[in-house]
């Protein structure tokens, strides 16, 4: 019997289901042991009947017994959806860091969605002014961006921005399998493998402005440590994950880029921004040199790490 | 919660009458959007809406970053498509800071851009719109979709699937990230590419214009010769259209270029990126989050009557194949001659966005082994000056579905003081709109609804790959 499997994706981008489809032939493998009951992407199932005459205040997901839901929750529609799957699935996966961290969206809980609608739907370069769409058709925005565990219980954690496809596969084997799957725990950093000389030679950050510097067409064990050459690189407070599970580098450090955190805190529950902060100053770093600190959460938003100011201020904090 | 996500009894519309139809989730597109269907009392369809269900605010919520930065972080507007808005970022970036790229540094980008123009394509056609002619518009909605492919055609679906499985690692191999991609930097690119590298990549182009050619003479066989008139003419309407040219010679490029804005006439006047905003306007509707771009210069303001449209225009592969005089390159050169004559210029019937996408993906092809021939792109020097200061700066690239533009002004320091953003689906917001109303209207009589019909207004919103 193949397992019953739903896909739903919230306030997202749709690369964790790119990132799906990436899996190739290993997609093709599994798929006689799957049967997808519904997943927008690939599939035209319906939340209100296949011909719209249902009850459009009661959307429909079939059971399914893993549930696997990518992005956050911004709007009411999203929060429905994300109990329905919680309601429909045995197992509910959360795909990808917008799901379980907020996500590069969750940027916007340091604005109003006054301040948003005042920008994009008055003032513009493009934009004829106008009021705020606000047809009932329309799904209510939250009062801020939420990743998933923050309003239904989640069994199982993929982060990535995009997740990749060795623990997408992974997942879905050890599920298949009957056994908890074997994602990573360590930070990028450790599986790193660029040239570490020691602590102490940096004492600010500087803007990724010029390359980084290395022998072109050298492997990565011959370039510096991105950190030790003065760039920020996220690597020591992010979690393992992007160079997947067959021994293969970092994703962005071997394109020669530094790491901005794309998979999260190295602990579910962790804070990117202080831990890099601590990070740096345990190395001698200024840590005013880093524009922007905020923008260390850039991944991880949620669970109400950024605010917006005036929401702080009410808030007395 | 759910009264707040459901069209009420008369569905927002603003004239009651019959029952309403919501269709939702619009299914094999990225991203949310529902059809709501009004019918009238005698079951025929009163008004259509295509609503644009959310709205995450990257124009806001990149105020006050470092410039350079936002090209990471713009890129999560489509996980389809995000080497777009990576190099669209990175262009407007380079405008604010006066960064120039030195020419291996804007080859790479360009290679990049065209490579991810070949994966997404094969996407689109195969796992997205595929089924719909392959499994037969009215199949049941288990099978009509690309695991049905799989089991109806495996060997076509496996090859498709190694094929755009080769492309993705390829790009993953030499640029490290292939969603949500990193190599593009301001002032170029963020290391060179090795003599090696260009050997193996050089032997994989080869082989994806070989697949591409294979993909074209496929659907002409099995889809667009056997397209019948009520298929070929789904959603069809009359607009102008946009898209990029070469400035010296009008010949499509889909990486930089002057932007052309074409009427439904074939009369066209040419414009830089710097001059979007004197030629573009943006409406709002109340019932939608996205908002309908419009041709301003044209003085004829907005307006989506089916009869009468005023200001519309269409963007992505079709309006592409429209504007451009000529393709560069051979193969592509003569799918484009064997297209104008069989259906003119422009070419209308909403269907046609297929056949166009086919088109670009042989040029896109041919376009990668051009730049890859060149033993220049291996130059070492990629990356120009960068210093922070205050500017504004307009990028733009042709994205799979559309003319994409990215527009920035920064302050002293470098950060962004301001954004606005026009994505390439947004564009045709507007004209989807229309091409469900035509949709519907036709397929949609005295309260018949089938799963089928509904199904083929969805292929009208499918054919702009939203």
């Amino acid at each position: 019997m193949p397992v019953k499997v739903a896909e739903e994706w919230l306030g997202s981008c749709s690369g964790c289901e790119i990132s799906i489809l990436n899996l190739g032939e290993t997609l093709l493998a599994v798929l006689p042991q799957l049967e997808f009951v519904h997943i927008p992407v690939l599939m035209d199932h319906k939340y209100y009947g296949q011909t719209g005459s249902g009850d459009t205040h009661h959307p429909e997901i079939p059971q399914a017994t893993v549930g696997i839901v990518s992005g956050n929750i911004r709007n009411a529609e999203h929060l429905e959806l994300a109990r329905k799957m919680r309601e429909s699935c045995q197992v509910l996966i959360a795909l990808g860091t917008c799901a379980t961290h907020g996500g590069i969206p969750a940027l916007i809980n340091q604005f109003s969605d006054a301040e948003l609608f005042q920008r994009y739907y008055r003032e513009t370069e493009t934009t004829d002014p106008a009021a705020d769409p606000d047809d009932p058709a329309l799904p209510r925005m939250l009062e801020r961006t939420f990743a998933l565990d923050e309003k239904v219980k989640v069994d199982l954690y993929l982060p990535g921005c995009p997740p990749h496809p060795d623990q997408i596969a992974e997942a879905i084997v050890a599920l298949l399998e009957g056994r908890a799957p074997n994602l990573p725990e360590k930070s990028v950093c450790d599986t790193c493998p660029t040239r570490r000389e020691g602590k102490g030679s940096v004492k600010k950050i500087r803007r990724f402005l010029q390359n980084a510097q290395f022998e072109p067409g050298q492997p990565l064990d011959q370039m510096r440590c991105l950190l030790e050459q003065g760039l920020l690189c996220m690597g020591p407070v992010t979690r393992a994950g992007c160079a997947g599970s067959h021994g293969e580098d970092p994703r962005c450090v071997s394109a020669r880029v530094p790491c901005r955190g794309c998979f999260g805190p190295v602990k579910q529950g962790g804070n990117q921004m202080l831990d890099m902060l601590n990070a740096l100053a345990s190395n001698g770093i200024d840590v005013k040199s880093v524009p922007d600190r905020l923008s260390l959460l850039r991944f991880s938003g949620g669970h109400g790490r950024l605010q917006n100011p005036t929401r702080r201020a009410k808030a007395g904090c | 919660m759910s009264q707040n996500i459901n069209v009420n009894a008369d569905g927002g519309f603003a004239h009651g009458g019959g029952r309403t139809i919501n269709l939702q989730p619009i299914t094999r597109i990225e991203g949310h959007a529902r059809i709501a269907i009004q019918l009238d009392e005698a079951g025929n369809v009163a008004d259509t809406r295509l609503h644009i269900m959310a709205m995450r605010g990257f124009e806001k919520f990149i105020e006050g970053r470092p410039a350079e930065e936002v090209p990471r972080i713009v890129s999560r507007i489509c996980g389809i498509c995000p080497w777009m808005h990576h190099t669209a970022s990175n262009k407007a970036v380079d405008g604010c800071f006066g960064a120039k790229v030195p020419p291996a540094g804007a080859k790479l980008r360009e290679f990049m851009q065209a490579l991810a123009h070949i994966n997404d394509k094969l996407l689109h056609f195969f796992f997205l719109a595929a089924p719909d002619f392959v499994m037969g518009a009215g199949a049941d909605y288990g099978v009509r979709n690309v695991i049905g492919i799989v089991g109806a055609a495996p060997e076509l679906a496996t090859k498709v699937v190694r094929m755009r499985q080769a492309g993705q690692m390829m790009i993953e191999k030499f640029a490290g990230k292939v969603i949500h991609p990193v190599a593009v930097v301001t002032g170029g690119f963020s290391k060179p590419m090795s003599e090696a590298e260009r050997q193996e990549l050089l032997a994989h182009c080869r082989e994806q214009l070989d697949f591409a050619l294979f993909c074209m003479e496929y659907a002409k066989e099995n889809v667009f010769y056997k397209l019948d008139e009520a298929t070929l003419h789904l959603g069809g309407i009359k607009t102008g259209f946009m898209g990029t040219v070469n400035p010296t010679d009008g010949s499509l490029n889909l990486f930089d270029g002057v932007l052309r804005l074409m009427k439904a006439d074939g009369s066209f006047h040419d414009f830089t990126y710097q001059e979007y905003a004197d030629r573009l306007g943006e409406h709002v509707e109340p019932w939608s989050y996205g908002k309908f771009p419009y041709a301003r210069s044209w003085g004829e303001g907005f307006s989506m009557d089916l009869d009468q449209p005023r200001g519309i225009y269409r963007v992505n592969t079709l309006a592409r194949i429209n504007v451009c005089d000529k393709i560069s390159t051979p193969l592509a050169q003569a799918e484009l001659e064997e297209f104008r004559s069989r259906f003119g210029r422009p070419a209308q019937a909403t269907m046609l966005y297929h056949w166009a996408r086919l088109i670009e993906l042989v040029y896109a092809c041919e376009r990668c082994l051009e730049l890859l021939k060149d033993s220049s792109i291996t130059d070492n020097k990629v990356r120009g000056e960068v210093a922070p200061k205050a500017g504004r700066g307009v990028g733009c690239v042709e994205a799979p579905r559309g003319t994409l533009i990215h527009d920035y002004t920064t302050d002293e320091a470098g950060m962004i003081a301001k954004a606005n953003i026009i994505v390439g689906t947004t564009h045709n917001v507007a004209p989807m709109n229309m091409s469900v109303k035509q949709a519907a209207q036709n397929l949609i009589k005295n309260g018949a609804v089938s799963e089928e019909a509904l199904n083929k207004v969805e292929m009208a919103v499918r054919a702009y790959d939203p």
